[in-house]
């Protein structure tokens, strides 16, 4: 076998060879190299449509590797210090899903934070295993959810011994890490998996200056969102695995529900960020950090506003900080980070990542330049300048505990009616609702709806958060369970 | 032959022939060029496109000078921004009363090949009353409160190193920069092509939102695309036409070869299309 290095990307090589070798295509994509499809072609561009082609000898397929994509994947597994990599095409949301589904089995019991992302809950609707919430502590001031407590974790490992797996999140989209070298300790020693949702994780794989990443503390499968830190095209993500799991038993369980047709596009921007990252990933950081480190200094000058950082550590629930996030408190002017960034988009053409109800955040990465940031803290001192308001009645975001009465499968194909959204306190809800981004949900099916989630829900409405999940997709009806 | 040639829109060339090229680097923002040629004499070029040639800067240092000038006559402290070739601070050196004038360039390599080749218009920048600050001007703006009388935004266009000048984060930073009866001079860019006219009409609908005062002016300026350019007079107090002091500016014995009076005034009447272009903005 040929030598290979961090210094290949086998699968933009085979896409080079197979544009050399000039192929008639009698296969599909239909459009044949873009030809069929002259308008698609001109907007995205000749050499985007010429590589966008289906599985062929030279090109392996991902269903089952067994040339290029392989090779790729070794690369990256390589890279990312983990026994194997999966290539995956539906986002992290299909690599949290597999990841959760290989861990458990219907009726299986799962332990995880409540702030996880929609994609982990939706992962238990398919496979019918129950969530075991651990209650991430809440900061008071910033109304964010934080880490899990190792104590806590551990409570819940003690009264749950038949739990099968720990789910973690490294970091939160805030950039707040739980102790997870200690939690996967505890989790091995207890016969249980420990698995991380890295979908804001992927760059702490390449410096000495971030937390720990999740393979490198024991975790036994990592769901990585390359598309979000590691520069890769949307939607294609990376799941990690380590010796504990079988390779060939996550496959199949990833075979379940990926297409047949993964794109090439997508699995060459793996590939080529993989290189990148493994190659100048540490200089590459590093420039974010001190970009992010200039910002949150600027913006903590502008007066008001608040761009946390490791100062924050408590060494439980906040045991680390991903210093490249910058999020910012900015219910200290008067406004809710939703309509912070409300006005920035519209007022300033700048687009962020999401508001909630006190924080606002703005994702930095491998792509900015410095005249980006300094448009962003001007115009967040603009805002200030112009927009502060003082004596308003704001909304506190407090950890409100979820009362779970039956578990999501259960919930989400039970029988159901559907209520008005404002008379459903005391019944069992059987859908999501949440805020999108971030995507966590404020309601999961089997939970109970409390007049105090419906305050919080009318309140972020109010404020111009954009709610999802229901059936109704406009949030006037609500489905709940009929016989709870 | 040697041929400079700049594309004014994907469809429109204008092409200066060139008898040498006297210089070219790139600089960590951007490529610097300079030309010698015979109709336009010596030709800076930043990027690819044209900045000034001797032979027409007069107009535009003039027209973006001595306007705000003659309505504030009592301006003390100035801002440049961008402008590193130093033709708008050699204007603004024509004013004794002028105290101190404060250079934001954010590319130090313009205002030293500017000092080297461009002599007859960077004279000015040894001038005692002249600072240089090479930075980025948004980020010099947002640490400055009621500290100028004039801001003269010199800068080069809505893409490449200047975008952050056309921002109204940019334009709300100046408003707080300047006195209670400050100006703020910009370059507005053109109104007749398709894509200048929408950078331009941009660039007004921000200042609007911020100004109480917002107009546009005219020039000519022969080797710009179109040939038909605009500056933006913004003002906290002081109306561009209306109560200016015409004599007192004659008082002072400026000479120009562009400015006069009564084109001040008439810059300020705007061709119907050019009009029209921008009540679509303001609200
Ligand atoms: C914590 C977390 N996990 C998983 C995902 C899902 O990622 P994707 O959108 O790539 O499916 C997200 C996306 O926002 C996320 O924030």
């Amino acid at each position: 076998m040929k030598y290979i290095s961090q210094e290949n990307a086998p699968i933009l090589e085979a896409l080079e060879r197979m544009k050399i070798a000039r192929l008639v295509p009698f296969d599909v994509p239909g459009h044949k190299r873009g030809r069929g499809n002259p308008e698609l072609t001109k907007f995205l561009g000749e050499q985007c449509l010429s590589v966008d082609v289906n599985s062929m000898k030279m090109l392996d397929n991902l269903c089952h590797p067994v040339s290029v994509i392989k090779e790729a994947e070794e690369l990256a597994a390589e890279a990312f210090g983990a026994a194997h990599a999966f290539f995956m095409v539906g986002g992290t949301t299909s690599a949290v899903q597999a990841m959760v589904m290989s861990a458990c089995k219907q009726g299986d019991k799962i332990i995880m934070p409540r702030n996880v992302h929609r994609s982990a809950i939706n992962a238990l609707i398919l496979c019918g295993a129950v969530p075991i919430y651990v209650n991430p502590q809440m900061d008071p001031t910033l109304g964010i959810s934080l880490g899990m407590s190792v104590s806590d974790v551990e409570r819940a490992i003690k009264e749950n011994p038949d739990a099968k797996a720990v789910l973690v999140n490294n970091p939160t989209y805030y950039g707040i890490c739980s102790d997870i070298k200690s939690i996967a300790k505890l989790a091995h020693e207890h016969g249980m998996l420990l698995l991380a949702d890295e979908a804001h994780g992927s760059h702490l794989y390449f410096s000495d200056k971030l937390p720990v990443a999740a393979m490198h503390a024991g975790a036994d499968m990592a769901a990585i969102s390359m598309h979000k830190s590691g520069g890769s095209l949307t939607q294609s993500s990376i799941l990690l695995i380590g010796d504990r799991v079988s390779q060939g038993y996550v496959h199949q369980i990833i075979n379940l529900t990926q297409t047949t047709s993964a794109s090439y596009l997508l699995m060459v921007s793996l590939d080529i960020s993989r290189r990148n990252m493994a190659l100048r990933g540490k200089a590459l950081v590093d420039k974010i950090i001190a970009q992010v480190q200039y910002a949150r200094d600027e913006i903590n000058t502008i007066g008001d506003y608040y761009a946390y950082s490791s100062e924050l550590i408590n060494g439980d629930s906040i045991f680390d900080f991903d210093i490249t996030k910058l999020a910012i408190y900015t219910r200290s002017i008067g406004l809710a980070g939703v309509e912070v960034y409300d006005l920035l988009r519209d007022e300033y053409d700048i687009q962020t990542e999401f508001g909630d109800i006190a924080n606002l955040l703005a994702y930095v990465s491998v792509g900015d330049r410095e005249k980006d940031i300094e448009r962003l803290v001007s115009a967040l001192a603009e805002i200030r300048r112009n927009y502060r308001q003082t004596g308003r009645e704001m909304m506190k975001a407090e950890y409100i505990s979820p009362q779970v009465v039956c578990g999501p499968q259960e919930a989400f194909y039970g029988e159901k009616e559907s209520l008005p959204l404002y008379d459903t306190s005391g019944r069992v809800c059987s859908e999501f609702v949440m805020c999108y981004p971030p995507g966590i949900p404020i309601l999961a099916p089997g939970e109970r709806i409390t007049e105090e989630i419906l305050r919080y829900i009318r309140y972020a409405r109010k404020k111009g958060c954009q709610m999802t999940g229901p059936e109704d997709m406009e949030l006037k009806q609500l489905n709940v369970l009929t016989h709870i | 032959m040697l041929w400079f040639t700049e594309q004014h829109t994907p469809n429109v060339r204008f092409s200066i022939k060139v008898d040498r090229q006297l210089f070219s680097e790139q600089s960590e923002f951007q490529r610097i060029d300079v030309f010698e040629s015979e109709e336009f004499g010596r030709v800076l070029t930043l990027d690819g496109y044209l900045m000034l040639t001797e032979k027409d800067e007069f107009i535009y240092h003039e027209m973006i000078a001595h306007v705000p000038m003659c309505v504030h006559p009592q301006a003390k402290n100035v801002l440049v921004i961008g402008g590193g070739d130093g033709g708008t601070v050699r204007e603004l050196c024509k004013y004794k009363t002028i105290e101190k004038i404060d250079l934001v360039e954010i590319d130090e390599r313009v205002v030293d090949i500017s000092k080297l080749y461009l002599p007859k218009v960077a004279c000015a920048l040894e001038d005692p009353r002249v600072h240089c600050y090479y930075e980025d001007g948004l980020k010099f703006i947002r640490h400055v409160e009621d500290e100028y009388d004039l801001i003269i935004v010199d800068s080069t266009d809505p893409f490449g190193p200047g975008e952050g000048l056309f921002t109204k984060e940019f334009y709300g930073n100046c408003f707080k920069a300047l006195h209670e009866d400050g100006i703020m001079v910009n370059q507005h860019e053109s109104p007749f092509y398709q894509e200048d006219a929408y950078a331009m009409q941009r660039a007004h609908k921000r200042i609007c939102h911020s100004f109480p005062i917002s107009r546009v002016y005219q020039v000519h300026i022969p080797t710009y695309p179109s040939g038909h350019w605009l500056f933006g007079f913004a003002s906290r107090k002081y109306h561009p036409v209306k109560e200016v002091n015409w004599q007192a500016w004659k008082d002072l014995r400026i000479r120009c070869r562009y400015y006069n009076c009564p084109l001040h005034a008439g810059s300020f009447a705007l061709p119907n299309y050019v009009e029209e272009l921008l009540r679509d903005v303001e609200d």
